[in-house]
């Protein structure tokens, strides 16, 4: 299974999360928002810039900035 | 391994928190939960009309009081801001960690969403480390029902060990059982004992490690625990909240003292 970062999802793909790049504080971060190895993420839109991009984290659409999403490394499902 | 004494709520309240309580035997609940959990509905429900809201001193987090009364007891309900976590950095997030460990409520409502319950559980276990005195509500059962969920709450309450009580809280399902069991957790006749996360064998060999040295410091304001855990987190912030509450000792209030909140 190919492992890609975050950004690289197209929007309406899902992927399962593998691992997370972020350390300290901004790991906490993610964690707490349910990025958690094996969780369910789907990209559902881009903002009219194209950054940052809404996902369905875990029930609840969270908005992450490229910078963010690129430290977390998923497979596609 | 309750630490924490009801004594000094009233005075820490008014005096750290602005929030001004009718008397010293006013019972607090603090209120959390995550976004789009319902929560300002179960705040309504248990408050009606008996609510102001305002500004924490200092941040731009919006507030709200409300009160209620049940089995001839007087509560205040604070509302906290709605946060996933505890630990991490913004205003909002330290402003729901700073009243849950440092106003010392008489209990601590946590409302999660019955459709979502595994991402709500996050800030529950969070808040569990924090304090004993935890009652957690599963709201928006009607939601769950339609969506086909259905919730073990025997096996639930057995694996969080805090009280969890079921409620809807727009139809004022299960509001009666949740004033109930506040009001028993708030007074100890309902002494709540969470089942608190085991870490790596090599973060609990650092959590022993530190406590000796942590204990005494903290003693009777907080849980060394979880205080040993916010160290090896490198949470600083946490560390400013201890000097900020900590060493300045409250003035205790008495009744019929006037009370104005800077």
């Amino acid at each position: 299974m190919e492992i890609i970062p975050l950004p690289d999802l197209l929007i309406g793909e899902r992927a399962r999360v593998v691992s997370l790049n972020a350390t300290g504080a901004q790991r906490r971060r993610m964690l707490d928002l349910g990025l958690v190895p094996q969780a369910v993420i789907e990209a559902l839109r881009k903002s009219p810039a194209g950054d940052p991009v809404a996902y369905r984290i875990r029930g609840a659409v969270i908005a992450l900035r490229r910078e963010e999403a690129s430290l977390v490394m998923v497979t596609r499902i | 391994m309750s630490q924490h004494s009801f004594r000094d709520t009233h005075a820490v309240c008014t005096e750290r928190f602005a929030i001004e309580l009718p008397s010293p035997d006013e019972l607090v609940i603090a209120l959390a939960g995550n976004p789009n959990t319902g929560k300002s509905t179960v705040f309504n429900a248990l408050t009606g009309m008996n609510q102001h809201t305002g500004n924490w001193a200092g941040k731009t987090v919006g507030s709200a009081i409300g009160r209620f009364r049940h089995q001839e007891h007087s509560f205040t309900l604070v509302d906290l801001p709605g946060t996933y976590s505890l630990l991490s950095q913004s205003a909002d997030e330290q402003v729901a960690r700073d009243f849950i460990c440092f106003a010392n409520p008489h209990a601590t409502l946590v409302v999660t969403d019955a459709t979502n319950l595994e991402r709500n559980l996050n800030l529950a276990l969070q808040v569990m480390e924090v304090t004993d005195r935890v009652v957690v509500a599963v709201n928006l059962m009607d939601e769950a029902k339609r969506k086909g969920i259905t919730i073990d709450f025997v096996k639930l309450q057995a694996e969080l060990g805090v009280p969890v009580i079921p409620m809807t809280a727009r139809s004022g399902e299960g509001l009666n059982e949740l004033k109930e069991m506040l009001w028993k957790v708030a007074l100890g006749h309902v002494t709540p004992t969470p089942k608190l996360t085991t870490y790596s064998e090599q973060v609990e060999r650092a959590v022993t490690a530190l406590l000796p040295q942590v204990e005494p410091l903290v003693s009777g304001v907080l849980r060394s625990r979880w205080v040993a855990l916010r160290l090896l987190d490198g949470d600083e912030s946490v560390l400013q909240a201890l000097e900020q509450y900590t060493l300045e000792h409250p003035r205790l209030f008495s009744t019929g003292d006037v009370v104005i909140p800077s």
